[in-house]
């Protein structure tokens, strides 16, 4: 019945037999059991999903699994180092209180790390703003936000 | 002071989250990613119209479906004699009558009264069979006329939403002393009108909710994983009225959360339904809300329409606030939501000003739309608006200064009984303003107004200088008022043999970062690192019990019972440390971690004593039990007042209407404070959402269809990161005189004083223009449209 996809998430070659309606996110939350990304909306404007396929942010909730063949994703549980030390931009989270229930949390690390990607360690407030357009939080105001984006893209360097 | 170490689990360090690593690393375990061995999904079936008969369901071709498991309705649950969904505040009437209570059955009974009314469920092997099955739901309907607003559903001849209700009255309530009010307009100089709406918001926390429940066949037990503020209260509203289950048989989990903000505290149908269904099917059954689900289904916030009138004397010293509101409490009433109109709305009504005279009526209304109920702030931040705006209003057409007139008015001597039943028990109203005004540097205003004025835009600065009541709540007082739950909390600390803490609170923590400032009071309590303390919460099968958090009670009331049950292990550790220094009790002080014989050098650390209590080998077993875990239940004294001033300065484009925030600074009186760095980002939560309120976001029903035209995020418009500005906050404090810690709370404070600032910005910015009057939310549009002098009509 399903039909068979393989791709590489965190590093490990998966195979199997789905739905060809799951989408990414569900793969990688039901079937994966990676329930580090979150599922905020079933709009693709929250951003609580966005994972990285082949290096790029993606949101996860937008696509369906069967489109990803071969592809290599990495998700929130995939960043940090191999002693589960933590991806400066996660460090800088968590120095800055970026982060309070946690829930968009995922999503906006990735997404902060594929702006630094994209423009660069250093980043203006506003550049900041506006690159996170497509993630929303309702805790924190994005202030610290901000400020963690700033630290954690300066804390890159080099990395 | 401390030494460096402990300064770090000090009580106002800025200690960095325990709760983080797991958040940010994938590791937290919300709802929905707890999977059960053999889990259902279930899918509810929503009513697509406002207000309609239900004639027929026919469920054969739903059930027949693949992977469909069972199909209930309305039906399955009356013949299980299922309860409707309680209200937790009987309100009386101006007559003393209690308020119309008409059922609100979990599965629709006949009729259906706002989109998205649960009809039916279905229970299938996957989410999407469930979901196709849903289609396959024969349900006939006789659409009935339909009315969303609550000042038209008030008016004769208005479609009915229940029979027991006539008129859509739920209850016509009153506050304070009519005839002292009529009194003081009589003889007031001046008296300022207004007319204004609070606009209505959906709460939109990012974790959808969602319920996953287990039941279990050999010990008839009941596991129920749900996002949810108050556990305990969700299961005994549950078993106690609903579902009539025995309590200790069913255990209420509420792991991590992805924020509440009110929305989370309510029992909904679909909580009672997956655990009801858990024993029909025999399977876990687990239900994650969708966002389109969550815009229709969770409760929303305020929605009141307003006419005040503030009498004032020549000086503008406040004489007498006379409030007319009429609030929509939706189709059915929620958990909390007659009391966010009422007792969390009327009594706020003083503000921070002397006002002798004040009376308030309220209209309560049915209507075709989602239950409304409490949303941060819930009733302070309706009350703060009403109050705020026309006191800006007042300080114009009494030529005085936004700033002047309240100071003219604030209260400065404490305890204070305003007339609207509170008694503040101590504040600085004037510190904080001066403090705030400081800290967005009023008097450099002038000049940028004028800079601004150059390149053709309106700059303006608003104040709001707000109270709020926290820390709900003397349950005799509650009582008396007509809360049908004590609001009191609980709290146990579990010392393990080698001095290590478990801290079992009845707070809940959903992104307010109790993990960290409880263990941070335990540690400095006990002198011991503050990774030595770890903070359990959520599972009433591990708490004594708790009421939950919201109305910015946790660490008012959770951390007063913490601090009761350290009182209780600090007088256990005395005895055992008297026995250990073969010393009078009497003579035991506990500090920095030790237990000292006063006087000398003889001590014992808290560690030995710990262990003491656990291997009682030198331990006085005639007169004392061993082990070392108290618990205490702590009941407040009065409510906390935390209070500020917030200052919002705006430039508008009056050629576009486009209003920028160019500077947002708010001071607060929290209280003491235990960790400044979460009590900053609990401020900046609040002021995004009170922003939000304020500039953004706007729930609308089409008034014929009772269709929520705004039900996504396409729609409903969240604030973004470059919708904000970045924010200056800071605080003034003074203790709270009645709980063990001087603290207040901090979580609402935010979403309460900012809405007013904002708007009395744009308005002192276009005043100019002769813009008086403004709703929110302040789009480009509306404010274009009153700069043209055509104001929008507020739907
Ligand atoms: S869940 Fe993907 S954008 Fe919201
Ligand atoms: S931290 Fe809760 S939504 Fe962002």
């Amino acid at each position: 019945m399903g039909t068979s996809v393989s791709l590489i998430i965190n590093g490990k070659t998966v195979t199997a037999n789905i739905d060809p309606r799951m989408l990414l996110v569900q793969f990688i939350r039901e079937h994966m059991q990676l329930t580090g990304t979150h599922i905020g909306c079933d709009t693709a404007q929250c951003g609580a999903c966005t994972v990285f396929v082949n290096g790029n942010a993606v949101k996860s909730c937008s696509a369906l699994a069967v489109q990803f063949e071969g592809a290599q994703i990495t998700t929130i549980e995939g960043i940090a180092g191999a002693n589960g030390e933590m991806h400066p931009m996660q460090a800088a989270f968590k120095e800055c209180h970026g982060l309070q229930c946690g829930f968009c949390t995922p999503g906006m690390v990735m997404s902060a790390i594929d702006l630094v990607k994209r423009h660069g360690n250093s980043l203006s407030e506003q550049a900041i703003r506006e690159g996170l357009d497509g993630n929303i939080c309702r805790c924190t105001g994005y202030h610290n936000i901000v400020k963690a984006v700033q630290q954690g893209a300066a804390n890159m360097k080099g990395v | 002071m401390n030494a460096p170490e402990k300064a770090q689990s000090a009580i106002g360090a800025s200690v960095r989250r325990k709760e983080d690593y797991r958040f940010l690393t994938g590791g937290g375990k919300y709802t929905d990613d707890v999977t059960l061995p053999g889990q259902s999904y279930a899918y509810f079936v929503r009513s697509p119209h406002a207000h309609a008969k239900i004639l027929k369901i026919n469920k054969s071709a739903a059930l027949k479906a693949p992977g469909v498991i069972a199909v209930y309705t309305g039906d399955d649950t009356a013949a299980d004699k299922m309860g409707g969904l309680p209200c937790g505040w009987l309100i009386k009437d101006v007559k003393g009558e209690p308020m119309k209570e008409p059922p609100h059955p979990p599965l629709a009974q006949g009729k259906v009264r706002h989109v998205g009314d649960q009809v039916a469920v279905i229970i299938a092997e996957t989410y999407n069979q469930a979901k196709d099955a849903a289609e396959l739901l024969e349900v006939d309907y006789d659409v009935l006329p339909a009315v969303v607003d609550a000042v038209e559903a008030l008016k004769p001849g208005a479609p009915q939403v229940h029979d027991g209700a006539p008129n859509n009255r739920c209850y016509l309530w009153s506050l304070g002393d009519k005839a002292a009010t009529d009194a003081a307009f009589a003889k007031a100089h001046h008296v300022t009108k207004i007319d204004i709406t609070n606009n209505r918001l959906i709460p939109n926390a990012i974790e959808p909710r969602a319920a996953l429940a287990h039941y279990n066949r050999a010990d008839e037990s009941y596991t129920l994983y749900v996002a949810n503020q108050n556990p305990h209260v969700e299961r005994l509203l549950m078993t106690a009225f609903v579902l009539g289950l025995p309590e200790h048989k069913v255990r209420v989990i509420a792991p991590d959360v992805g924020g509440g903000f009110g929305s989370k505290i309510f029992l909904y149908a679909e909580d009672v339904i997956v655990t009801w269904a858990s024993k029909k099917v025999n399977r876990p059954v687990k239900w994650t809300a969708d966002r389109s689900e969550a815009f229709l289904s969770d409760a929303h916030g305020r929605d009141h329409h307003t006419h005040a009138e503030l009498a004032m004397d020549k000086d503008g010293k406040f004489l007498g606030l006379r409030v007319k509101t009429i609030a929509n409490l939706g189709a059915y009433l929620s958990t909390f939501g007659s009391s966010v109109p009422t007792y969390l709305y009327g009594t706020l009504l003083a503000g921070q000003y002397t006002t002798p005279a004040i009376y308030v009526e309220v209209d309560a209304a049915f209507t075709n739309t989602t239950p409304v109920d409490a949303y941060r702030g819930a009733g302070r931040p309706e009350a703060t608006y009403v109050l705020e705006r026309i006191v800006s209003q007042a300080a114009r057409e009494m030529n005085l200064d936004q700033a002047e007139i309240r100071r003219r008015n604030f209260i400065t001597a404490f305890p204070y009984q305003t007339p609207v039943a509170l008694m503040y028990d101590i504040g600085d109203y004037k510190s904080c303003l001066d403090k705030a005004q400081k800290l967005a540097d009023v008097a450099g205003f002038p000049a940028r107004r004028a800079e601004a004025e150059k390149r053709g835009k309106k700059r303006g600065l608003g104040y709001s200088t707000y109270i709020e009541a926290c820390g709900l709540a003397p349950s005799n007082i509650a009582g008396a008022l007509g809360a049908r739950a004590g609001l009191f909390e609980a709290g146990e600390i579990r010392v393990h043999p080698t001095g290590s803490v478990t801290v079992f609170t009845g707070s809940h923590s959903h992104g307010q970062g109790h993990e960290t400032t409880f263990a941070q009071v335990v540690a400095a309590r006990l002198g011991i690192p503050v990774e030595s303390v770890d903070v359990v919460h959520g599972d009433t099968g591990r708490m004594p019990f708790g009421m939950g958090t919201y109305g910015s009670r946790s660490i008012a009331v959770g951390g007063a019972a913490i601090m009761k049950a350290l009182d209780k292990i600090e007088a256990k550790g005395k005895k055992i440390a008297a026995h250990l220094l073969e010393a009078a009790e009497s003579d035991i002080e506990f500090k920095d971690g030790k237990f000292t014989v006063a006087g000398t050098d003889k001590s014992v650390p808290f560690g030995g004593v710990a262990f003491s209590a656990y291997v009682p080998h030198n331990y006085p077993l005639d007169k004392l039990e061993p082990g070392l875990n108290e618990t205490a239940f702590y009941d407040p004294g009065n409510f906390t007042y935390p209070a500020g001033t917030h200052i919002a300065e705006v430039e508008v484009d009056p050629e576009t209407g486009v209003v920028q925030i160019v500077n947002f600074s708010a001071v607060d009186d929290f209280g003491n404070i235990i960790n400044p760095m979460i009590v900053e980002g609990q401020v900046h939560g609040g002021l995004a959402q009170g922003i939000g309120q304020a500039m953004l976001e706007n729930c609308v029903y089409d008034q014929e269809t009772g269709q929520l035209l705004t039900g996504s995020y396409m729609d409903y418009a969240m604030p973004r990161a470059a919708d904000l500005p970045s924010f200056k906050v800071d605080t003034h404090v003074t203790p709270c005189t009645h709980n063990p810690l001087g603290v207040k709370g901090c979580g609402e404070a935010g979403a309460i004083g900012s809405p007013p600032a904002v708007v009395n910005a744009v308005i002192d910015a276009l005043a100019p223009l002769g813009v008086k009057h403004l709703e929110m939310p302040l789009t480009p549009e509306r404010v274009w449209r009153a700069i043209q002098g055509k104001p929008t009509k507020v739907a």
